[in-house]
């Protein structure tokens, strides 16, 4: 199947569903590495178009910035005293071998700089504890910060607590304010601006996709489930991620059903019908703006209650909304709301009492892959968990190591989800597909649509015969209206 | 005065200052490095989850990594038993120590002279063990650097060097803690004329400089970490995690 070269990708065999340390291969990714941006992108999201003249002084500069600004990044850049816990948790090491992709290497590109720059060992830098920034490492820079997808795996295990995706932030933030970003993660940015989502759907294209689900559904149900955009005073806004409404179309479906059933008022907007936020694997400015939207649409639309829908670093992002964009006391709490919360909630208040029919998904074998955003930065492991099993008969977990607090990336997450570095996304979804493979299960369920995207290509490509799907896909499915 | 006389007054001085200026060194720096994490402020929510819902959760998280290293003993069982044994051992030691600046001398301490030897000896298997371990997996022989293996020497030879005074050459105490004591009360004396005891100290006075701009900032250090010691912050009406900088 691979179209691609296949060098960084380490082939050793999986023990029990688990990986363990692969040789090292050194340099076995270096080659592998993202599109840079194109300027009609940066120039609409407020960055350099290019590389600025007085790089090297702006860069170190916004290092100093953030180092005031940042407790976190503060803190990271002295205590780390490479013990070695982390170098063998990362996928993307995992999965290529290659040492550069060591949690504790990768933040040493930035701590070298850090030293050089700011502290004593600057001026030794012979120790090999500190270097300049130049060229050499800012191609480092660009190389392997775009080879970690924030999962922040590397901070269950480190004796400190110590962030790998912290300190990613900071470095592409840093790279962003001197021009150095990918055309990936800008261009998706600059779409969000023009046309309110990800995958660049104009206000049309959205509404005919709705009004196509829900003849769809008549069709295939004859319920006329409704799938409302930019419907003002509707009860809940919902932000799902947009691939919903073309790729993950279940989910989406999934959606429809829920609020028809429960007999809720519900709407999407065309002003913001993306809850992804490629701003938070760019710049602060850009997070900050693009969740702003949701906001802006809730209160356009004079909503009580906005739930975000299935999708891992939007709901990372949702639970900043009250930090980043200001009090949200105007809508009803819980803010933010996650979809699998307020199943969860409707679950125990009885709702969905006599008309489940488990049944429905017996022809799955469930497991479920936590997404490394949700689980590990916004709090959501039982949640998916308790609907599933609501409504599923056969539900199964993958090893222990692998999934809660423990979870594996999918291999995509966090601006990788993109072509050209696809040795770098089968590599690092491989400790995912081991996995679940070893479960036997047919059925992978989750609650992100990068996931979703990554997964049923990471599982092909590592031979795993397994459908990719929604939480919620399993609970419209097991629903009697 | 003779020559060996000269000699010791010259070592004597150079001790003496070299002690103060590390002692100063050490406690500013710390200082210095500490407040300014404390100050810095954290933008956004930062809390690994599953994570305490209360501060008084999150203190106690902190406090599961600081005595039992909780973090480290989900990723490496050997590492995590290496780390904990020389650390533990490092404080029962510097607990012994304390006998050299005491006057008179706590009983709890004299106590500790006891298990001296034994926790003397952990320390210093402990430190073998860590040295073995960077060299040994290819792992951490990538990432370690030269400062890494300068941080073991040094407390490697200062662990020898101690046990070395304490249990063969019975070094005379009251001399060694009448310098110290002199230190402390601002009353210089000459040093005790054991080179090896001045080597010893000489390696912790190096050590003490060292502390506040190396990677050994992680004792402190570690309890300002966001992903620990931030409560998960549930939103509710009217209370929220407000960025610092925007306040």
């Amino acid at each position: 199947m691979a179209k691609f070269d296949e060098t960084p990708i380490v082939k050793d065999p999986a023990v029990n569903g688990v990986l363990s340390a692969p040789k090292l291969r050194e340099h076995a990714s270096a080659e592998v590495r993202c599109h840079p941006s194109k300027p009609k992108d940066t120039a609409a999201i407020d960055l350099p178009t290019e590389r600025v003249p007085d790089w090297q002084e702006r860069a170190v500069a916004k290092l100093g910035e953030l180092l005031e600004k940042n407790k976190a990044l503060r803190v990271y850049m002295d205590i780390c005293v490479r013990c070695g816990a982390c170098t063998d948790k990362c996928p993307f090491f995992l999965g290529t071998g290659d040492p550069q992709n060591f949690p504790v290497a990768r933040a040493e590109l930035m701590r070298k700089v850090y030293r050089r720059y700011f502290t004593p060992a600057g001026l030794f830098p012979d120790l090999g504890e500190a270097a300049d920034f130049d060229e050499e490492m800012l191609q480092k820079w660009y190389t392997y910060f775009y080879q970690c997808s924030e999962c922040r795996r590397c901070s269950v295990f480190c004796p400190y607590g110590i962030d790998t995706a912290e300190i990613t932030i900071a470095a592409r933030e840093i790279m962003a304010s001197i021009g150095v970003a990918t055309k990936y993660v800008t261009e998706v940015v600059a779409k969000v601006y023009s046309t309110g989502n990800n995958l660049g759907i104009p206000p049309a294209g959205w509404k005919d996709n709705c009004e196509f689900l829900e003849s769809d559904v008549k069709e295939e149900t004859g319920l006329s489930v409704r799938f409302p955009v930019d419907e003002k005073g509707a009860e809940v806004l919902l932000v799902p991620p947009s691939a919903d409404n073309f790729a993950n179309t279940d989910t989406m479906i999934g959606y429809g059903k829920l609020f028809h059933f429960l007999g809720v008022s519900w709407t999407t907007s065309t002003y913001c019908n993306e809850a992804g936020n490629f701003g938070l694997f760019l710049n602060f400015a850009n997070l900050k703006k693009v969740n702003r939207r949701i906001l802006d649409a809730a209160r356009d639309l004079g909503v009580k209650t906005i739930i975000w829908g299935e999708c891992g670093h939007a709901w990372r992002a949702g639970i900043y909304t009250p930090t980043l964009n200001g009090p949200m006391d105007d809508f009803e709490p819980p803010y933010p709301y996650h979809i699998s919360q307020y199943i969860v909630d409707m679950l125990h208040k009885g709702a969905f009492e006599g008309h489940i029919d488990k049944s429905a998904n017996d022809e799955y074998l469930v497991t479920y892959h936590d997404p490394c955003q949700s689980a590990r930065a916004g709090y959501l492991i039982e949640e998916p968990r308790e609907i599933i099993r609501a409504v599923c008969n056969r539900f199964v977990e993958m090893p222990d190591g692998t999934i809660r607090q423990k979870t594996f990336c999918c291999g995509a997450g966090n601006g990788l989800l993109t072509d050209e570095i696809m040795p770098i996304r089968m590599a690092g979804g491989k400790p995912r597909a081991m996995a679940v493979k070893h479960t036997g299960a047919n059925y992978l369920a989750t609650v992100c649509a990068i996931c979703k995207a990554q997964l049923p290509e990471s599982m092909h490509y590592w031979d795993v015969p397994v459908k990719v799907g929604g939480v919620i896909d399993l609970l419209a499915r097991a629903i009697k209206m | 005065m003779d020559a060996s006389d000269i000699l010791w007054t010259f070592l004597s001085l150079f001790f003496i200052g070299l002690a103060y200026f590390s002692v100063i060194t050490f406690v500013a720096g710390m200082l210095w490095k500490l407040i300014g994490y404390l100050r810095t402020p954290m933008p956004l929510p930062h809390a690994l989850t599953p994570a305490p819902k209360t501060e008084g959760g999150a203190i106690l998280r902190v406090l599961g990594e600081v005595t039992i290293f909780r973090s480290l003993f989900k990723a490496d069982k050997w590492l995590w038993a290496g780390a904990w044994v020389f650390h533990i051992a490092l404080a029962a030691v510097l607990f012994r120590h304390l006998r050299y600046f005491t006057y008179p001398v706590p009983g709890l301490i004299l106590y500790m002279q006891n298990v001296a030897l034994f926790f003397g000896c952990l320390f210093g298997a402990a430190i073998l063990f860590l040295f073995w371990r960077r060299l040994a997996l290819p792992r951490t022989l990538y990432i370690s650097n030269i400062p890494d293996y300068f941080v073991l020497v040094l407390l490697g030879l200062i662990a020898g060097s101690g046990l070395t005074l304490n249990y063969w050459l019975h070094v005379d105490i009251v001399d060694v803690k009448g310098f110290i004591l002199g230190l402390m009360t601002l009353h210089p004396v000459e040093v005790p004329r054991y080179p090896l005891f001045l080597f010893h100290l000489f390696l912790v006075l190096i050590l003490m400089l060292y502390f506040p701009f190396s990677k050994l900032l992680h004792a402190g250090g570690v309890i300002f970490s966001p992903s620990r010691s931030q409560p998960y912050q549930i939103q509710q009406r009217g209370k929220r995690y407000v960025n610092p900088l925007e306040r």
